[in-house]
């Protein structure tokens, strides 16, 4: 089965990056400009992995991780942090916010790739 | 997407955020004279730097990384509410800006930056950062290194490896609630740990509750992993990483002698692993999913996150209602041919109705209303082609403000930029002609336009120089305005200038528009006070001229002491005119409608000879120069005005009006306009073509040119003093 | 393209390149068929103020304002009094487009870089300005026209 990835990033360079890697490693990918447009995409979307910026406006990447984890519905998907800082601080925020792990940018496809896998309930 | 469509996607998306960022610095700098600044917009222009900054790191863009970097730190200081952002700290950051808008235009052009050049401002920015994160954030964001905190592949080679006798780990790993909680899972651990080896593990049930007192989000099983691998510990603890702190977590190393079960039972091994994976990978998701309430959910809103969070909910609504508007991104040669097809379509219709008036389809007819109807359709379709070119001059705006700071920088001068009118939109092609005159004119007002602060406080001004940018729609046409509040044309200077340079001959005498106008004249450079800043070589000249080729006009309109006031006035579209169709020696030849006041037939009587062939045409009372077009152009010799012809009173630019004789006027329609530079190449008086219904070209005029080439001008000797054609 | 073969009759290449040939004021011309877009018959053209006397104007080429050249006058001969039996060669320089008028065309030449010759010293600036080489063919003499230098721009500039 084909891993269903979200990526939430304001950034249009970015999500087009995220895509286009994730497109080449096999993966169906939806994506959305900040944490509110994730969350309504959520649900068609069904994902086995969420990517999400932390810098966006409207609704942040803490803010939206709050909102899978806490809020109506949980849930325990797996959700990469992307950030531009590989500082021990910054991984443990991400770790209290409720994210699964994180991917330091900028990425690789390779790591890009190892990371999701890494997360996602996949046949290995 | 290929990467060279990314990173093409990456600059176009610069572009809306390095205006992001121009816009939300002059907000705080607006709102931080008032005291108070809004979060939202620090954090705006904090995402913008950091959005470019994760792009350009994508391609390898150091320099753009680095530059963005170390301004991103800075601005996180004020977001943090650790730095003011007074007037010198903006000072600072809009220099950062513009320098920022220089490295990303050499990152598109892949023109080389001059590291040291980014020295000064970086210095700058670095007084206001943190002083001990700088280092650590400088060195742990390279682009290269710590990029990724999974097990690099190259690190397989590097053979940091265990000591000889190594051969495995024994791993003890007891995840908390939490590991589940935030979506990790021992199953999945255990499967990316079975990567690096052989992996045997057992699953030790023991802390398992009875089943009555079993909470649903418990994590009560924990492992013993052997894991049989050269892989050094690091590689092993990497596995980890996300997890850290939401386990009990042991790696010690197992060596040779270690009495441990190896190739024999990695199969069952294996076949525990993925028993025992099963157990939490059902449980754990649906454990976490149940319980509303889960631990981590207070641990999401540390203090200091509390304060932006809730700014940004405030603001939401606002910022809601900006990105509702659904914008596509499209290639611009796409819209251009598209355009092209229209002009194509309007031509063809014109040549339709012609076609069937030749034919004698009487204008009561099916076939002439559906015509007509065909026609309002057409007309329809230009107008929305046009607008998708349409552009807000905001960016160009921006672009403005740079200039004035550079200025004002360069002249020790403080100025102040009001901008109106953004809002109003202009075809691209202008808007981008415009930036060379514009910038021109703007650096202009402040260097010989403003007075120095000393003078103006003398004269009882505001300290604080203004310069003020205007843009406007009237009557079918953009006008954008350069207004000062300086001491306004220095008119005795300019003449005296103008005589010293033989542009005016000294005899003659002069009206202040006259005067005014003289620094628009060929050869004005007044090199003998320009300075460094805007003596670079084009003069006002040049300014004209770049704003005639854009079919548009400038005027002046200065008043000692308050200042002075440029005017452009341009057309909307640079691709349909309104214009009346006329008859020149057997020539049809288009005139522009915006330059037309009227249409006149005098009787012979109402035309005089002045001196040896000029005419002139009594108009209530005023006498016009009347200019024979057919005799200008050359068709034909000059000849004197005759009642079967028509005149058209015609004014320029600079305010003169004179009349124009034709030999008679056809119909007055929409043009496209065709250049005809691309295949041929400027021409005197004429401003471009079009193609008519028959299919046969015609001729723009440029009633300016023929003005300038026409009239005797004695103030003017520079301008080609012996173009005045047959007529003379 | 040529210009640079022309300069190296020498050379060992016997790739042919295909040249349109036409005459026009009694003469033989030609130039390389990939600048030619298409021929046509003629067509009256929009005068040109103030235009050198070479340039008979602009037509429609589909949308397209397109100067006509005359290109005897253009070359110092005697004009040619354009008639419906006369063509128009539209040809595509750099990005120009331009036509020119010529009495007929008369031939496709396939040419060998060895076939052109350099052209005889003559005494006519214009001639040597303009003609790049000639090419023998069949007792007549075909002369290969610089088409860049045929623009009316480089008229004015050189």
């Amino acid at each position: 089965m084909t891993l269903k990835v979200l990526a939430v990033d304001d950034s249009l360079t970015i999500r087009e990056l995220l895509r286009s890697c994730l497109v080449n490693a096999g993966f169906d990918v939806d994506v959305a400009v900040d944490g509110v447009d994730g969350l309504e995409k959520l649900p068609a979307a069904c994902p086995d992995v969420v990517i999400t910026d932390i810098n966006m406006p409207r609704m942040n990447g803490f803010e939206f991780i709050d909102a899978l984890r806490g809020g109506e519905n949980p849930t325990s998907v797996p959700i990469l942090v992307l950030t531009t800082e590989s500082a021990a601080e910054l991984k443990q925020k991400a770790r209290d916010a409720g994210a699964t792990g994180w991917i330091v940018k900028p990425f690789d496809e390779t790591k890009l790739v190892s990371a999701i896998r890494r997360v996602a309930n996949y046949a290995a | 997407m290929s990467t060279n469509d990314i990173r093409e996607t990456f600059f176009l998306e610069c572009e809306d955020l390095l205006e992001a960022l121009e816009e939300g610095l002059q907000d705080i700098n607006d709102q931080s004279a008032d005291g108070a600044v809004d979060s939202e917009c620090i954090n705006a222009v904090f995402r913008a730097v950091h959005s470019i900054k994760g792009g350009a790191g994508a391609f390898k863009l150091d320099e753009l990384v680095h530059f963005a970097h170390t301004f991103e730190t800075v601005l996180d200081e004020v977001r943090n509410g650790k730095l003011l952002p007074d007037s010198d700290v903006m000072g600072v950051f809009f220099r950062a800006n513009d320098r920022l808008v220089d490295l990303v235009n050499a990152a598109r052009d892949e023109e080389p930056v001059d590291p040291a050049d980014n020295a000064a401002i970086e210095a700058e920015l670095n007084k206001y950062a943190p002083a001990e994160e700088e280092e650590v954030d400088a060195g742990d964001y390279t682009p290269m290194g710590l990029s990724f905190d999974f097990e690099l592949p190259d690190l397989d080679d590097l053979d940091l490896g265990p000591a000889k006798t190594q051969i495995g780990y024994e791993i003890h790993f007891r995840p908390f609630d939490q590991l589940y909680g935030n979506g990790n899972d021992a199953a999945h651990l255990i499967r990316a740990l079975s990567e690096l080896g052989v992996v045997t593990a057992e699953v030790d049930t023991s802390g398992l509750p009875a089943f009555e007192t079993m909470r649903a989000t418990g994590a009560c099983l924990s492992w013993k992993i052997t894991l049989m691998t050269d892989e050094s510990e690091h590689v092993v603890l990497d596995v980890f990483d996300f997890v850290d702190g939401l386990c009990e977590l042991t790696v010690d190393p197992i060596y040779e002698e270690a009495d441990t079960p190896v190739d024999d039972d990695g199969d069952t091994g294996a076949g525990e692993e993925l028993e025992m994976a099963d157990f939490p990978e059902d449980d754990a998701p649906e454990a976490t999913a149940a319980a509303p309430d889960l631990p981590m959910a207070s641990a999401v809103e540390p203090a200091d996150a509390a304060e932006p969070r809730s700014a940004a909910k405030q603001e939401s609504g606002q910022a809601a209602a900006k990105t509702t508007k659904a914008t596509i991104r499209v290639d611009l040669e796409r819209v251009d041919r598209l355009i092209n097809v229209v002009g194509e379509l309007v031509i063809n219709q014109a040549m339709l109705s012609q076609c069937a008036k030749e034919a004698g389809v009487g204008s009561g007819t099916e076939i002439a209303a559906g015509l007509d109807e065909f026609k309002q359709l057409s007309r329809e379709i230009q107008e929305s082609v046009m607008a998708i070119r349409a552009q807000p001059v905001k960016s160009l705006f921006q672009r403005m403000s740079r200039i004035v700071r550079e200025a004002s920088h360069a002249t020790g001068k403080t100025v102040k930029l009001i901008t109106q009118g953004e809002a109003t939109e202009v075809d691209k092609t202008v808007i981008e002609r415009l930036a060379d005159p514009l910038t021109h004119m703007i650096r202009n007002a402040v260097d010989h336009g403003l007075e120095k602060t000393e003078k103006r406080l003398e004269n009882g001004k505001d300290k604080v120089g203004h310069v003020t940018l205007t843009a406007a729609h009237r009557s079918g046409r953009v006008f954008i305005e350069v207004s000062d509040d300086g001491a306004g044309i220095n008119r005795e200077r300019v003449l005296q200038i103008g005589i010293e340079k033989g542009i005016v001959d000294p005899s003659a005498d002069l009206s202040d528009t006259e005067i005014d106008n003289l620094i628009f004249a060929p050869g004005f450079s007044t090199a003998s006070e320009i300075s460094d800043l805007s003596g670079r070589g084009v003069g006002m000249d040049v300014v004209k001229s770049s704003i005639q080729s854009l079919g548009g006009r400038v005027t002046i309109n200065s008043t000692p002491g308050k200042g002075s006031v440029f005017t452009i006035s341009l057309p909307l579209t640079l691709a349909v005119m309104e214009g009346m169709v006329v008859q020149v020696a057997g020539q049809t030849m288009i005139v522009p409608l915006t330059a037309i006041v009227e249409t006149l037939r005098p009787e012979r009587e109402e035309i005089h000879m002045l001196g040896t062939g000029d005419e002139v045409v009594s108009v209530r009372g005023m006498f016009l120069p009347v200019v024979d077009l057919a005799a200008s152009f050359g068709y034909r010799s000059a000849q004197p005005y005759t009642s079967s012809q028509v005149l058209l009173l015609v004014n320029t630019d600079d305010d003169h009006t004179y009349a124009l004789t034709v030999d008679a006027i056809h119909d007055q329609r929409q043009v496209v306009i065709k250049g005809l530079k691309e295949n041929y190449g400027d021409l005197t008086g004429i401003a471009a073509a079009t193609i008519l219904g028959d299919g046969r070209i015609a001729l723009i005029i440029d009633t300016d040119a023929i003005y300038e080439q026409n009239t005797a001008q004695p103030t003017l000797m520079t301008y080609q003093p012996n173009a005045m054609g047959a007529s003379q | 393209m040529t210009s640079a073969a022309v300069a190296m009759p020498d050379t060992n290449s016997t790739e042919f390149s295909e040249y349109v040939a036409f005459r026009t004021a009694g003469q033989d011309f030609c130039f390389d068929i990939m600048k030619v877009r298409e021929i046509r018959g003629w067509t009256e053209a929009t005068v040109l103020p103030h235009a050198p006397s070479y340039v008979l104007g602009v037509i429609n080429l589909r949308g397209s304002v397109v100067p006509i050249v005359d290109l005897a006058a253009r070359l110092g001969l005697p004009t040619t009094e354009p008639h419906d039996r006369h063509v128009i060669i539209i040809a595509v320089v750099n990005t120009q487009i331009i036509g020119l008028l010529v009495e007929a065309v008369s031939d496709i030449l396939g040419v060998s870089e060895e076939m052109v010759q350099s052209t005889p010293d003559v005494a006519s600036e214009t001639t040597k300005a303009f003609i790049s080489g000639v090419i023998p063919k069949d007792e007549k003499m075909i002369r290969l026209i610089d088409i860049e230098r045929i623009l009316p721009q480089n008229d004015l500039e050189s």
